[in-house]
This record gives structure tokens, C-alpha cells and sequence, in this order.
């Protein structure tokens, strides 16, 4: 275990190009559904009769 | 077929049955592609195993240059053909873009440092999509810089097919520009200069990247349907409301 996470002497640039790709990409996911979200809920708000999926069309 | 998707709610239909198969697809190619990269590959003979970097930094270059790519043909779209969708997709796509262009850079200067000895430097390819990332700041800046937002859209559809010149720019500057950079290996003539051990966590991280493309600009776009009816609704309750104050103010 040890020394896969050494990856050869290189772990310390290895390992953050993973982490960084890890933050990012959750990140933008969690802002992402946070904005449908807060949208959903305010449209909800303004007009009671949208029910998100089946929306008043 | 093209205008049949003009209309919203239609579109949100189809978005709602292909996110949980886009989800589906991330989850599984990533579940594979860091299987294959991290264990079941073999160390480069020259880079040893900072080759892995690769894994990340070629997929999320490739995604930075095709989210440009898509973010052009919308702002085209809705520019020309007033195209509703296509401007929200559009703006749905410029925050994913940015997010890959700046792992594609940040993972980059991690591959650098140990393979080259420096974190950056000013050449063609390095620069040239740094450049990219600022064209992404820069259409979300302008898109959000009017309180009109259809001025915005405009202003912002602009410039992002104008700066659509950068994109060859970025693809051909490995071979018109000495560079640090190594040159195309993957879609090359002659086939890939790559062994199948190293393609196959490659092509898998590429596919996990494209689906969680699609998933998150489902997600925005729907998002963004969501606040142009915000904008509308809060717009005809100002007008609705209006005679009504008016009325009790006139009854005392």
C-alpha cells in the first residue's frame, strides 16, 4: 500500500493531479445541483402550481 | 427536428430520461478508467509512473477544446437563429469548460515539474490555452456584465466565436511551434503511437469526462430554464401588481 501511494518517488505529483480532478469536477457537480435546486424552489415559491419534472407548459 | 427542441419543456422531458443514464455512464467509465490507470497499467520506461498524470491531463485537455468547441456552435446558433436553447447551452457549457481547461493546466504543470523540470513555461501550447481559460472567464464575465440579459447573451456570443480561432491554434501549435509539448499521440496518421495498456485507461477517462459533460450541462441547463421563468414570472407579478396597489391606494 505504501508503496503505491509512493508511485515510484512521484506520489507528490501524482496524487494532487488526481485530487485536483476530484475537487473540481465534484465541486462544479454539487454547485451545479445546488442551482437546479434553488431555482426549483423558488420558482415553487412564485408560482405554487409548478411541480418542477411536470411543468406547466 | 431542430425546432422540436426549441421548446423547453419538451427539452426538459428528454433531459430528465438521459441524466440518470449520463450519471450512470460517469460513474462507470471513471469506476474503469481509474481502475486501469492507477493499477492495471504498467510505468512508462521513461516517465515511470507519472505517465498516470497523463490519464487526467489528456482527457481534460481534449474536454477543454471540445467544450470551447460546443460553446461556439451554441452561441452560433442562437446568435443566428435566435435559438433559445442554444444560448442557455451555451452558458451551461462555459463553467465546465473553464473547470476542465484549468485541470488540463493544473495537471499539466504537475506532469512538468518532475518530466521537465518546471512547472510552466511561455510556449505555444502552454500559452495558448491558458489563453482558452481567460476566453472562458471572459464570456461568463461579459454574459453577466448587463442588466439585460439578452444584451449580455449577445455581447458574450461574440466573443466566444471570435476567440473560436484560438482552438486550431491550440491543436496545430505542437507542430508550427518549437515546444516542450510532445505532439499529437492518440489521433494521429498511421493509427495511435501508444500502447493498447495506456489507451485503455485514456479512452476510458475521455468517455468518463464526456458523460459527466452531459450530465452537469443537463443539470445547468435545466437550471437555467428554470431562471429565465424566475425572471418572466417576477416580471409579470411587478405589471400584475401594479393596478392592484394603484386600486388600494385609490380605495384608501
Amino acid at each position: 500500500m505504501a508503496e503505491f501511494l509512493e508511485m515510484g518517488g512521484y506520489g507528490a505529483f501524482i496524487w494532487p493531479a488526481y485530487g485536483a480532478v476530484t475537487l473540481v469536477l465534484l465541486g462544479l457537480w454539487i454547485a451545479s445541483r445546488r442551482f437546479v435546486a434553488t431555482t426549483e424552489a423558488e420558482l415553487t415559491n412564485l408560482n405554487p402550481r409548478h411541480t418542477g419534472d411536470k411543468d406547466e407548459a | 427536428m431542430f425546432h422540436r427542441f426549441a421548446n423547453p419543456t419538451r427539452f426538459l422531458k428528454l433531459a430528465a430520461i438521459v441524466q440518470p443514464w449520463a450519471a450512470g455512464a460517469t460513474l462507470l467509465f471513471l469506476a474503469g478508467g481509474l481502475y486501469y490507470g492507477l493499477i492495471d497499467s504498467p510505468a512508462d520506461y521513461q516517465q515511470s509512473e507519472t505517465v498516470r498524470i497523463m490519464y487526467v491531463h489528456v482527457p481534460a485537455a481534449w474536454m477543454a477544446m471540445f467544450c470551447y468547441t460546443a460553446l461556439a456552435i451554441s452561441a452560433g446558433v442562437g446568435l443566428i437563429w435566435k435559438h433559445p436553447l442554444a444560448d442557455l447551452a451555451a452558458k451551461a457549457t462555459a463553467p465546465i469548460g473553464a473547470a476542465f481547461t484549468f485541470l488540463a493546466l493544473l495537471t499539466g504543470s504537475l506532469w512538468g515539474k518532475p518530466m521537465w523540470g518546471t512547472w510552466w513555461v511561455w510556449d505555444a501550447r502552454l500559452t495558448s490555452v491558458l489563453i482558452l481559460f481567460f476566453m472562458y472567464l471572459g464570456y461568463m464575465a461579459l454574459q453577466n456584465a448587463f442588466d439585460d440579459p439578452a444584451r449580455g447573451t449577445k455581447a458574450s456570443s461574440i466573443l466566444a466565436l471570435v476567440g473560436f480561432v484560438n482552438v486550431p491554434i491550440i491543436k496545430f501549435s505542437v507542430d508550427w511551434w518549437n515546444t516542450l509539448h510532445q505532439p499529437a499521440s492518440v489521433v494521429k496518421m498511421g493509427g495511435p503511437a501508444i500502447h493498447p495498456s495506456m489507451l485503455t485507461p485514456l479512452l476510458l477517462m475521455a468517455l468518463a469526462f464526456k458523460a459527466y459533460y452531459i450530465w452537469v450541462l443537463l443539470m445547468r441547463i435545466r437550471g437555467e430554464v428554470n431562471a429565465g421563468k424566475i425572471r418572466a414570472l417576477r416580471l409579470r407579478q411587478v405589471h400584475g401588481t401594479a393596478p392592484k396597489m394603484a386600486e388600494e391606494v385609490a380605495n384608501g
